[in-house]
């Protein structure tokens, strides 16, 4: 009886639970708040279509891997703990890996370690000592998500800029027109940006998101 | 002028807090200080206030930069009509006037679009963090067409110098806090962004279209880069001297950015900087001295005509001498300690030279050298702070 009530108490989209998933989002967004995941924001944003299987692949991973933590949270010794952690992360990944490069093998190419680098993704890890060690699975799952979804949407934003100004195009598509043929835009002396497709154009369009953001939310502006 | 005077300060009630314009109080304090000398004064306390402030200084450097600019106006008319006819024999002093409005027609409107966009920008920011209008761009302003190649597109000038501001200097909290050199910062945007525009041997003369067929027009360094490829436009060093002479380099009548090639002109505006005491003479000296010390030593390395390139020709050669005067002496990014500033400009010049000639994908290094100084510029001056505290010390000790 005791146990049924908790449960009504707590259903499963309570609202500290869709907090869970909208947080991270926005205000505890991982990239631009936290500033974690950097690196592999810079290198897999020049195209939209990596960002998104990135983007998935590091949901998957995070939602996966902190159910996994979670459920065996009590039972992980603490002082092997990182160990543990980092083995179900590498197997997670290397599950993506492996998928990637039986059904999507261009992007496997294209994304090339950067999927094996995931392991090394400060977001995953962050999670699972931050809130998959000490919390019970379906929030754990919520947070997974959350997180993942906060890290893809950056990561779409910024390949969004990336390839519509380096490359002229979206997801492949010509937006501008064709550069070769100089039609559209390119007919009248338009140009794609180079440098946005090196690596640090990429820290700079970060820079300018977490700006704007902060702008908008003056609570998340640090003290000096 | 008194006439002038009266409309100005009638229009002042206005401006002021609770006046009906005072959201653009900025611009009109902008605008009034740049006519007329500005009231402040100090209230309290003894200060002493110097009659030379921000602006001032500012327009010192643009007088500096004149020479320059004349010069360049009438060398990228000579170069439009040399490419225009295919004859690189084109006698340099003929037909004066039609090259310096042919000139005037290219460069001008390259520097409204960076004054117009650049002061829009630095005035949104002004108004919308409610501070007066920094005077930097004053000077950046002028700086980014005068590194540019004359062919380059002004829509590019615009994005670049919009890039430039923001993101090198408005970010960092506007004029006094950046870290890099603004109008180089715009030029690096440009130089990687568009790099089929900044580099090569099609854009360093107006007017490309009328270009005769097969007529190359390539500058002193691409010439020199290709050394190091499988077809070298020379055969050796020898035919270069014969194309491009150390007088014609010194005085300027080659191909290169607008404002870059006349080493006399340069002269000239670092007279002007040095006497007026805007800009420091020893980050000027050391940064000659450590290029001329790296050209020396690639000569003993040898191996290729590039290498063996006698040092004089690199400092009067692409922007080594513009960029020593007008870039590396900006005040912001520079060292500030007198010591750091003969380490901060040596380094400099060496680095120039070196990414020159060794990188054969940069084929002027003066630019990169100066941005990676600017960047290093605050380690420099905090070890030789440290140093000096150190050293006194010692004496403290002994004593």
């Amino acid at each position: 009886m005791s146990e049924d009530k908790k449960t009504k108490s707590e259903p499963l989209f309570s609202k500290k639970n869709r907090k869970l998933i909208t947080d991270p989002l926005t205000d505890n967004n991982p990239v631009t708040v936290q500033v974690l995941g950097i690196c592999s924001a810079l290198a897999i944003t020049v195209q939209v279509e990596q960002a998104l299987v990135m983007g998935a692949a590091v949901i998957f991973v995070l939602v996966l891997g902190n159910l996994i933590i979670s459920l065996l949270r009590n039972l992980i010794p603490s002082r092997i703990r990182i160990i543990v952690q980092l083995v179900v992360v590498a197997s997670l990944v290397i599950i993506v890996n492996e998928i990637l490069k039986a059904f999507m093998p261009d992007v496997s190419e294209k994304l090339s370690v950067f999927v094996g680098l995931i392991i090394t993704n400060c977001i995953i890890m962050g999670r699972f000592e931050a809130f998959a060690m000490g919390n019970k699975p379906w929030p754990s799952v919520l947070d997974g998500l959350g997180n993942g979804l906060g890290y893809t949407i950056l990561l779409i934003l910024v390949a969004i800029a990336r390839e519509l100004f380096g490359s002229g195009s979206i997801l492949g598509a010509q937006v501008f027109g064709d550069s070769l043929n100089e039609t559209g835009l390119y007919a009248l002396g338009y140009e794609n940006n180079n440098l946005m497709i090196l690596p640090p154009m990429a820290l700079i369009i970060v820079g300018i998101i977490i700006w704007i953001q902060r702008l908008k939310n003056k609570a998340l502006i640090e003290d000096h | 002028m008194k006439f002038l005077e009266k409309i100005v300060k009638n229009m002042e009630p206005k401006f002021a807090k609770g006046g009906e314009l005072e959201k653009w109080a900025p611009v009109y304090e902008s605008f009034m200080t740049l006519a007329f000398t500005p009231p402040h004064t100090t209230k309290k306390g003894a200060h002493i206030r110097d009659a030379v402030d921000l602006k001032r200084t500012m327009i010192t450097v643009v007088i500096a930069l004149i020479p320059c600019l004349l010069f360049g106006i009438y060398n990228t008319g000579h170069w439009a009509l040399v490419a225009e006819s295919g004859d690189r024999t084109l006698d340099f002093w003929q037909n004066g006037g039609e090259k310096f409005i042919r000139g005037l027609v290219v460069v001008l409107p390259m520097i409204v679009v960076s004054y117009v966009v650049g002061l829009t920008v630095e005035f949104i920011f002004a108004i919308k963090n409610g501070h007066a209008l920094h005077e930097g761009f004053l000077v950046t302003g002028l700086l980014i067409p005068l590194i540019l190649p004359a062919d380059i597109p002004l829509w590019m000038i615009a994005v670049a110098t919009v890039f430039g501001v923001v993101i090198g200097k408005e970010v960092f909290g506007g004029t006094g806090m950046n870290i890099m050199n603004v109008a180089l910062l715009t030029r690096a945007f440009l130089f990687f962004g568009y790099p089929t525009y900044m580099s090569g041997d099609k854009v360093w003369m107006a007017g490309k279209e009328n270009t005769v067929d097969g007529f190359t027009g390539s500058t002193a360094l691409g010439d020199l880069a290709s050394f190091i490829t499988d077809k070298p436009v020379f055969e050796n060093l020898a035919m270069f001297e014969g194309t491009y002479s150390l007088w014609d380099s010194f005085m300027g009548s080659i191909p290169g950015s607008i404002g870059e090639t006349s080493v006399i002109a340069i002269l000239i505006g670092s007279v002007i900087l040095v006497v007026t005491g805007v800009g420091s003479l020893r980050i000027m000296g050391s940064f000659l001295v450590g290029g001329y010390v790296m050209a020396i030593l690639l000569n003993l390395i040898g191996g290729n005509p590039y290498l063996e390139l006698p040092p004089e020709f690199h400092l009067v050669l692409g922007g080594f001498a513009f960029g020593a005067v007008f870039m590396a002496t900006d005040p912001v990014t520079a060292a500030q300690t007198e010591t750091g500033k003969l380490i901060y400009g040596f380094f400099g010049g060496l680095l120039a030279i070196m990414i020159r000639v060794l990188n054969p994908a940069y084929p002027e290094g003066v630019m990169l050298a100066i941005l990676f100084m600017n960047v290093m510029a605050p380690i420099i001056d905090h070890y030789v702070i440290q140093a000096n505290i150190k050293r006194r010390l010692k004496r403290l000790k002994t004593a």
